[in-house]
């Protein structure tokens, strides 16, 4: 069977289970909301335009972090590839650094700049600035000599052959390094937002909760998820096919 | 003399670190304009000793010269076809053909001349191409156009038809002998097939292997086009074929005698 009708099929049967159970009482609204009940949540964000404030705040403060992890990602991770010292060194921390969840730095943020929009960036840039630092290294170290000798055989040489082979040549990896930073920013950021100030869908996510309002809860976190697997999905995986796929590095 | 390999030494460490003889006692001198093939069993060092008139390996001892400088970097004055493609991937047909010309002229300029090379190894439909919507053989052909449209005074290749079927290989065999007289570039040809290097070269250097080092250097003085010299041609192939037997039973000993010992 195609996995297209499997999935289909699959989702069909959670959410018929879903309404049945929650219209034959098998658990308690407050402990689980009905399907019914969960849209019409939405759709009530939908019309007050709540939700779509969430939203644009929530993807206004991701925009901004994001962008600023690509950047400093890609320097860093310049440097880490280029620099055997900065490897040695600096690499060894980025390594650590990496496998700390970011929203762990949300204290140091809050004494540094207060409970507000900028310790929220603050945690989502440290979210994805290590991912795309490490993926850029790796893609750097990764370039195959044969470019750089087919290159220098062609006169080009320094940040001439940086611009126009080392990097062009590593961009597979930069795209999954932007891959990457983007699902650990959106983390970041949801967790970040739950304890920040509003608005923004994280906050609304807490702010229902502190109030019962379940079928809320359940709807946001729906959106939440949603975004992150359609962008994963819609966006960076086929961007990422296409390169694997031109770059020749299908295997 | 143009081009000059004066007592050049190749050592590789190997695994447990101790020096190998890659290349020993290398001393060879090429006149402006001529076609020089460097055969040799597979391993011999064939394409270490490219890369080193390439300028892309340093050598353990002994230099290189061409034109009485001594090299020490690549340059442009070296065009070099390697034996796999090296075509950038994300650049197209003609952007990879215009890479070495980027500096120096127009863009018009180097697009005119990058169609004039890609139509002579009859790619000229293909220039918005990517190398990965290609065949082996054609990214190599862009390779080719590539070298050929940088217009270095000494062209290198490494194994260039290697990978090519019988007909495409015999047409570009034409079309090199004819862009070799034309314009009388020195042309230094790596190959492991006795009869290319008959085809096209004015001298052939048989090269054994373990130490790589040159054992003869051969002189082919038969007019072009060769195809009607048949008889020639025969002679000139068991005489190579006499050195290369030697040194591809060696080859062959050395591996039973590794095989046993393991
Ligand atoms: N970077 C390297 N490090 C260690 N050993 C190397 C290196 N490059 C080549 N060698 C060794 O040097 C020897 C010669 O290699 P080379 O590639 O020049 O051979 P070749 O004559 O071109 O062979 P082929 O016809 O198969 O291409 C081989 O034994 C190889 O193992
Ligand atoms: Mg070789």
């Amino acid at each position: 069977m195609q996995t297209a009708i499997k999935r289909m099929i699959f989702f069909a049967a959670i959410i018929a289970f879903w309404e049945l159970g929650s219209r034959m009482e098998l658990w308690h609204p407050l402990i689980f909301p009905s399907l019914s009940s969960v849209f019409s949540a939405l759709a009530e964000g939908l019309q007050d335009k709540t939700l779509i404030y969430d939203l644009i705040a929530s993807f206004k403060r991701l925009a901004v972090g994001l962008a600023i992890s690509l950047v400093i990602g890609t320097l860093i991770g310049i440097l880490l590839g280029k620099s055997k010292t900065a490897d040695d060194t600096l690499g060894a921390v980025i390594l650590a650094l990496q496998s700390v969840p970011s929203i762990v730095w949300l204290p140091i943020a809050i004494m540094w700049f207060g409970l507000n929009e900028k310790a929220v960036i603050f945690v989502t840039i440290l979210g994805g600035t290590f991912v795309m630092a490490l993926n850029m290294r790796t893609g750097i170290k990764n370039v195959s000599p044969l470019y750089i000798k087919a290159a220098q055989t062609m006169g080009a040489n320094g940040i001439d052959l940086f611009i126009r082979v080392i990097f062009p040549a590593s961009i597979p990896y930069v795209v999954t390094g932007s891959r990457l930073a983007w699902a650990f920013a959106w983390r970041a950021l949801m967790a970040g937002e739950l304890l920040s100030t509003g608005p923004g869908l994280g906050y609304t996510l807490r702010y229902a909760s502190d109030f019962g309002r379940m079928d809320i809860v359940i709807g946001v976190m729906i959106i939440i998820g949603a975004i992150g697997m359609i962008v994963d999905q819609l966006i960076f995986q086929r961007i990422e096919k296409s390169v694997i796929k031109k770059w020749g590095l299908e295997s | 003399m143009f081009i000059q390999i004066n007592e050049v030494n190749k050592q590789y460490n190997d695994k447990e670190n101790q020096p190998v003889d890659v290349l020993k006692e290398i001393n060879l001198s090429i006149d402006k304009g001529q076609f020089v093939s460097i055969l040799g069993p597979s391993g011999c060092g064939k394409s270490t000793l490219l890369s080193i008139v390439a300028g892309l390996t340093k050598t353990t001892s002994g230099q290189i010269l061409i034109d009485g400088k001594t090299i020490s970097k690549p340059g442009k004055d070296r065009g070099m076809v390697f034996q796999q493609a090296a075509l950038f991937p994300w650049l197209t047909v003609m952007e990879n053909v215009t890479f070495p010309l980027k500096k120096e002229m127009k863009k018009k300029v180097a697009e005119t001349s990058a169609l004039k090379y890609l139509q002579m190894v009859q790619l000229g439909k293909y220039l918005s191409h990517y190398p990965h919507e290609l065949s082996g053989g054609m990214q190599q052909r862009v390779a080719i156009a590539r070298a050929l449209a940088m217009n270095p005074e000494t062209l290198l290749m490494d194994e260039p038809f290697g990978a090519l079927d019988e007909q495409t290989r015999s047409r570009l065999h034409l079309q090199l002998e004819n862009i070799w007289m034309e314009t009388k570039k020195t042309i230094l040809f790596v190959t492991h097939s006795i009869s290319e290097s008959i085809k096209l070269s004015d001298r052939i250097i048989v090269m054994g292997t373990k130490p790589g080092t040159i054992l003869q250097d051969i002189t082919v003085d038969i007019p072009r086009p060769r195809e009607e010299y048949k008889k020639e041609i025969l002679e000139i192939e068991d005489h190579i074929m006499s050195y290369l037997k030697k040194e591809i039973d060696k080859v062959v000993s050395e591996e039973l005698e590794y095989a046993n010992s393991h």
